[in-house]
């Protein structure tokens, strides 16, 4: 666990020292927000049509992240020196995914709330625990997957072209259970809780994603 | 020698095709409510069926390629997702053309073996730029592998989803094994998975064989007539090369008389 | 430890592709020698000291480093070894001092090393600036701090003086040289230089030992001989 934890520190270290993906996967949210709001021809989207532009607002944004998310260290030989360590190679997946759920966790405190004024019909505040635990399922499945896909594309010659072909058909399904699962929240008729077999789906993806990734990662360090 | 019992293969798959689409054209009872087209099931079901399972078994063929680092099992995950890509589209157009006939549409979103379906197929036909992007071979193995497993894993997960998020309302008697299928039609209809199922690896076999006879004469002309005279290998997204001839005195030719004099 | 070769290659081939980067390369290095390895771009000399880091797999023969088989028990070796590559292996945007607390947490070693090391490489002033600001010279000397920071037994040394003036060849000498009393596989260019501070000299040619012998056997005009 602690050279997870430094990996970790370090990452958001780095992140602080120079701002990138954050701050890009913020201002692609929104301004996809204001393309939704001229793209749909509405002021207000509520119910399934609101959880859907959120929901895949956020994937797209999240694609930003996942191509940034292993650049230092292909770019600056941090792969060599996590290899040449005396540590469990996992650690590296573990803190990429860590760090990648803490910068979509960021992100979607600010998309979130713009959102809420930009685009959102009903009052956002019924339905917000709710969609916190979502939100939160949802990373997890974004995390994990990113972390494998964008390990997986770093050393590819068309690395940003495998990012997205690669992590949209494969989050599909996460898609699919987190956008039904927020369009109650959004009823314009009044909030009601996220549907059980939902979140049950979306904890599921993660479970069997999170495992098998953190299974195969070791095979895409090695030489 | 490569391709050992293919003719016996071959026979077999002739025969239980031609015996299919003879029980499927002629014993088969045409179905009440869709009439002659309703036929195209006995196509479709099964090509969609041996295309699911071929991608887990894809998946298996990566898991052990990982495991046991022999570079046969990756040609055999390469194969068996890259025949399994060309079923997936048949299986899409067959569902499509179904669709068309039955309910006017080319497509329907709500049936959900046909969305996971195309789900999958997206998901899979990124395999081969991905093996394509990455010019190290064994890199190139090791990757595809880890994607396999990934992708093998996702074809249930993603039936589930999709199936629970279609409201499944369709009339439909076909298509689904409940009990509702009068017993000709599913014995033809086993039959037809049989076929398709030989057929699937009929296909794989013949595909291997030549992958692997390629690699035997590329390593032979290379231990003939010198490394330098082959031309080197292109940019592919197919496995190439298991053990290229090692540069040893063994297997490398004299490059000139006078060095094989000495 | 008993067994005295802290580096046994017995005919490694490792392959790109179908070509054999190091190709039956045979190689004893006993503990606390130096070995020097000559050989044109493209010889293969990065790919045997990638090999001998564990950060190649061996595709061929047998290779013992530190006594523990490769790539079998490579976990055995990794953090006992130092590399100084070409790259600095260093994040740009952080400082010298932040990067080796990165390094120092994930080789468990006390943080104090990490001050005395940029004491002793004269860096203390430019400790806290980002690495991307530091001259190439400057950057090296970081780069050694980072390779000997967990104090390894075998460092592997890829030019280690190139972009070095003399004061600064002379500043890491301590801990890169032969006077650290580590084992260490050094590539070089310099015939003479290079044949100086080695007990043994490797010459490899398009992947293959051309030249094997103690370094009092060889003339530097032999080692020009692989260049040619």
């Amino acid at each position: 666990m602690r050279p997870s934890i430094a990996l970790l520190r370090k990452d958001l270290l780095l992140e602080r020292r120079a701002p990138e993906a954050i701050p890009a996967m913020l201002l692609f949210s929104v301004t996809t927000f204001v393309l939704f709001h001229f793209g749909l021809g509405r002021d207000e989207v509520a119910g399934q049509l609101a959880a859907g532009v959120l929901t895949v607002t956020l994937l797209f944004a999240a694609i930003l992240g996942i191509n940034r998310l292993f650049v230092a260290e292909q770019e600056e030989g941090g792969f060599d020196g996590v290899l040449l360590a005396p540590i469990d190679r996992t650690a590296l997946f573990v803190a990429k995914a860590a760090g990648l759920f803490l910068f979509l966790a960021l992100v979607e405190l600010v998309a979130v709330a713009a959102f809420a004024i930009l685009l959102l019909g009903p009052s956002p505040w019924p339905g917000l625990p709710g969609l916190v635990l979502v939100l939160a399922l949802l990373n997890v499945a974004l995390a994990v997957v990113g972390a494998l896909v964008s390990a997986l594309a770093i050393r590819t010659r068309a690395r940003d072209l495998i990012v997205p072909i690669v992590a949209l058909p494969l989050l599909t399904p996460a898609l699919i259970a987190a956008a039904r699962a927020t369009a109650p929240l959004f009823d314009a008729a009044g909030a009601s809780g996220p549907p059980t077999k939902w979140l049950a789906v979306l904890a599921l993806y993660d479970l069997v994603f999170g495992l098998l990734a953190y299974a195969v990662f070791d095979f895409l360090l090695e030489d | 020698m490569y391709g050992k019992g293919l003719r016996a293969l071959s026979l077999a798959t002739f025969a239980a095709l031609t015996a299919t689409f003879a029980l499927v054209f002629f014993y088969a009872p045409l179905d009440a409510d869709q009439g002659f087209i309703q036929k195209i099931f006995y196509v479709h079901v099964p090509v969609a069926i041996v295309t699911l399972c071929a991608y887990v078994l894809g998946a298996i063929f990566a898991a052990l390629h990982l495991r046991t680092r022999d570079r046969r099992w990756d040609l055999r995950s390469y194969v068996v997702i890259h025949i399994a890509l060309i079923f997936n589209i048949l299986g899409l157009l067959t569902g499509a053309i179904w669709a068309k006939a039955s309910w006017g549409h080319w497509w329907v979103w709500d049936e959900p073996t046909l969305v996971s379906f195309l789900i999958v197929f997206l998901l899979f036909a990124t395999y081969q730029p991905l093996r394509f992007s990455i010019e190290d071979p064994e890199r190139q193995a090791r990757y595809a592998s880890v994607f396999a497993i990934m992708a093998g894993a996702f074809v249930p997960l993603n039936f589930v989803a999709v199936r629970a998020a279609t409201a499944y309302v369709h009339p439909r008697v076909l298509g689904t094994t409940n009990g509702g299928l009068p017993s000709q039609m599913a014995l033809v209809f086993v039959l037809a998975i049989v076929a398709m199922a030989l057929l699937f690896a009929l296909l794989c076999c013949y595909e291997i064989a030549a992958k692997q006879t390629r690699w035997q004469l590329r390593a032979l002309r290379r231990r003939l007539l010198g490394s330098d005279a082959v031309a080197p290998l292109g940019r592919s997204a197919a496995p190439s090369l298991g053990e290229p001839a090692r540069g040893g005195s063994v297997t490398r030719a004299p490059r000139n008389p006078a060095e094989a004099a000495s | 430890m008993d067994a005295p070769a802290a580096i046994e290659l017995r005919g490694v081939g490792r392959r790109y592709g179908e070509r054999w980067a190091l190709d039956d390369v045979s190689v004893s290095v006993p503990a606390g020698a130096t070995l020097v390895v000559f050989g044109p771009n493209g010889a293969g000399k990065s790919t045997l000291l990638r090999v001998l880091a564990t950060l190649l797999r061996p595709h061929g023969g047998e290779a013992r480093v530190l006594g523990e088989p490769l790539p079998e028990r490579e976990w055995a070796v990794r953090g006992r070894v130092g590399l100084l590559a070409h790259e600095a292996l260093l994040y740009r945007d952080l400082s010298a001092r932040e990067n080796l607390r990165f390094h120092a947490r994930l080789h468990k070693v006390a943080e104090p090393r990490v001050d005395e090391l940029l004491e002793q490489m004269r860096l203390a002033g430019r400790a806290d600036d980002p690495v991307r600001t530091l001259s190439r010279g400057l950057l090296q000397r970081v780069a050694v701090c980072r390779a000997v920071l967990h104090d390894p037994p075998l460092l592997l040394l890829d030019e280690p003086r190139a972009n070095l003036d003399p004061a600064a060849a002379e500043l890491i000498e301590p801990l890169i040289g032969r006077a650290s009393g580590r084992t260490r596989v050094v590539t070089s260019h310099d015939p003479a230089g290079g044949l100086a501070e080695a007990d043994y000299a490797l010459g490899l040619r398009d992947g293959r030992v051309a030249l094997s012998a103690p370094a009092g056997d060889v003339a530097p005009a032999q080692v020009e001989e692989l260049y040619r």
